[in-house]
């Protein structure tokens, strides 16, 4: 009997001990020391609990505009993103390809990647207007070197033996490119396409914050001036909601997709 | 392929990179001496040159560097040491790597910059907004990368020099240290990099002062020539910090 009890004890322990309860734990904890800062601790003008944050999440989305501008940014980001995996493989492709080519652009490549494109923000702005156009320039700015960047990578670790032997089974171009690149490219397109929404999700949301007529940094801004915390904070947890879910959809693609090619 | 033809076709290389240089300077030249393109959008890359050289020689840049150095110093300061400390004391237990990494790899994953408009309430438009922010994303790439260099140190190292009566310290300063290294500067590397990034964002959305500052002012006086002049010195001096960075990280990986 007394066996069996202390068999349960430690199956609790243990159970209790599972690192996913842990993690939901530590979570849980943060919100409850944020809650108690708070509520008690902390001027309210700059400050709101999550359980009220969370309860006006309703009443920030009757806000007039915030809809709308949660929309647009999400167009924003699609249409950056798809840009940035098109503009990246077509520029990628070929460079991967032609080592002259691929030696004498990608040192440019890889300098202009490594700079920081915020100092050109005004400029995007300037030429693109303070519209979506510039958030989605912008975005593409930061999204489509990552896609390149991992093409030619991907492309260049094609084992030779495999582009030998296809030659010298008298494989064209066409059939060159269709059953040996594309399909060992995949793997590091995908990991490309994460990199991009990585990018994409900076560039337009830094775009967004610094100048905005109806978008959410038009909000953020007004919330900021306005001391609403409340509405301020509940609209940056739905964008990180919406930045959460994009990332996760791209990393679950990319994990499926490369399994074929893992072992 | 013998070396003759590979050095000349590095030279080659060379080449097409120096006329893909010259093509593009010549192209700005002629869009906005021949083609009328407005000053208003693109200057004439000579004024361009000159006020770049006025800006170096007369030393105006000094007090924006010096916020921007500063905060970004402060920046990285607080979040090597923080990431380095909770890195470290994550990785000694396999049970909190496994509640901790997935953790911080999800913060990591948003983009914080989104929480700009909060640290701006909570710490002002002055410095102080920057260096948090900045501090706050790059310790992210700073402590993952101490977890996985100190986390997944192999086990028949540690096994072995505790069998040959290895201390406490002994074990950390020649087992665990050395084979933690190349991962944790690499985690250095990018967290420099990013809080750089984030610095600069940050003036250039809401600030006072500071070289992403100054671009954001002079575009909104529509000085164009001036705020060219700017993104080429900024565009400069980031090339040079990451150059920097690259070199030290370089060498303090030969010397462990």
């Amino acid at each position: 009997m007394t066996s069996r009890t202390t068999w349960t004890a430690a199956a609790l322990r243990a159970w209790l001990r599972r690192p996913w309860l842990a993690r939901i734990g530590v979570v849980v904890f943060l919100l409850g020391v944020w809650e108690i800062a708070a509520r008690w601790l902390i001027d309210p003008m700059f400050i709101s609990p999550p359980s009220r944050v969370f309860m006006s999440l309703d009443a920030l989305l009757e806000t007039r505009g915030v809809p709308a501008a949660l929309r647009v940014t999400f167009w924003e980001l699609g249409i950056a993103f798809v840009l940035s995996v098109v503009i990246g493989l077509v520029i990628g492709l070929p460079l991967g390809l032609a080592p002259f080519a691929r030696r004498s652009f990608m040192p440019i490549i890889l300098l202009l990647y490594g700079t920081p494109q915020v100092t050109i923000l005004p400029l995007f702005v300037l030429y693109f207007g303070i519209g979506p156009a510039s958030k989605i320039a912008f975005g593409v700015s930061h999204g489509f070197f990552p896609v390149i960047v991992t093409i030619v990578a991907g492309v260049q670790n094609i084992k030779p033996i495999l582009l030998t032997s296809a030659r010298s089974m008298g494989a064209s171009r066409y059939q060159i490119l269709r059953h040996i690149v594309f399909p060992h490219m995949i793997p590091s397109f995908f990991a490309g396409m994460r990199l991009a929404m990585t990018g994409v999700l900076l560039g337009v949301l830094l775009a967004e914050l610094y100048v905005s007529t109806a978008g959410i940094g038009y909000f953020t801004t007004l919330f900021t001036q306005s001391f609403d915390p409340t509405r301020l904070l509940g609209l940056v947890a739905l964008l990180a909601a919406m930045a959460i879910v994009l990332n996760e959809i791209v990393r679950r693609a990319e994990v499926h997709f490369s399994r074929w090619h893992s072992e | 392929m013998n070396a003759s033809t590979e050095r000349r076709q590095r030279l080659a290389s060379r080449g097409v990179q120096a006329a893909f240089l010259i093509v593009l300077i010549a192209l700005w030249y002629v869009a906005t001496t021949r083609w009328r393109v407005s000053p208003l959008l693109l200057p004439n890359p000579v004024p361009v040159l000159s006020d770049f050289w006025e800006v170096l020689t007369t030393g105006e840049f000094i007090d924006d560097l010096r916020v921007t150095l500063s905060e970004l110093a402060a920046a990285f300061v607080i979040a090597a040491c923080g990431g380095l400390i909770v890195g470290y004391l994550v990785s000694r237990s396999h049970y909190r790597i496994r509640v901790f990494e997935p953790l911080f790899a999800a913060v990591y994953s948003v983009p914080i910059i989104l929480f700009l408009p909060l640290y701006v309430l909570f710490f002002g438009l002055g410095p102080a907004s920057k260096i948090a922010l900045g501090a706050s994303i790059s310790f992210f790439p700073i402590a993952l990368s101490t977890i996985a260099g100190f986390g997944y140190v192999e086990r028949m190292l540690v096994i072995a020099a505790r069998s040959m009566g290895a201390s406490d310290y002994q074990l950390f300063r020649y087992v665990l240290v050395p084979a933690a290294l190349p991962i944790i500067l690499t985690g250095m590397r990018i967290g420099f990099t990013v809080a750089l990034l984030s610095i600069i964002g940050s003036e250039t959305i809401a600030s006072l002062a500071g070289l992403g500052h100054r671009i954001v002012h002079l575009a909104e006086a529509m000085e164009m020539t001036r705020m060219f002049a700017y993104i080429i010195f900024v565009v400069a001096i980031a090339a040079i910090l990451n150059a920097l960075v690259s070199a030290l990280e370089a060498r303090v990986r030969r010397a462990r």
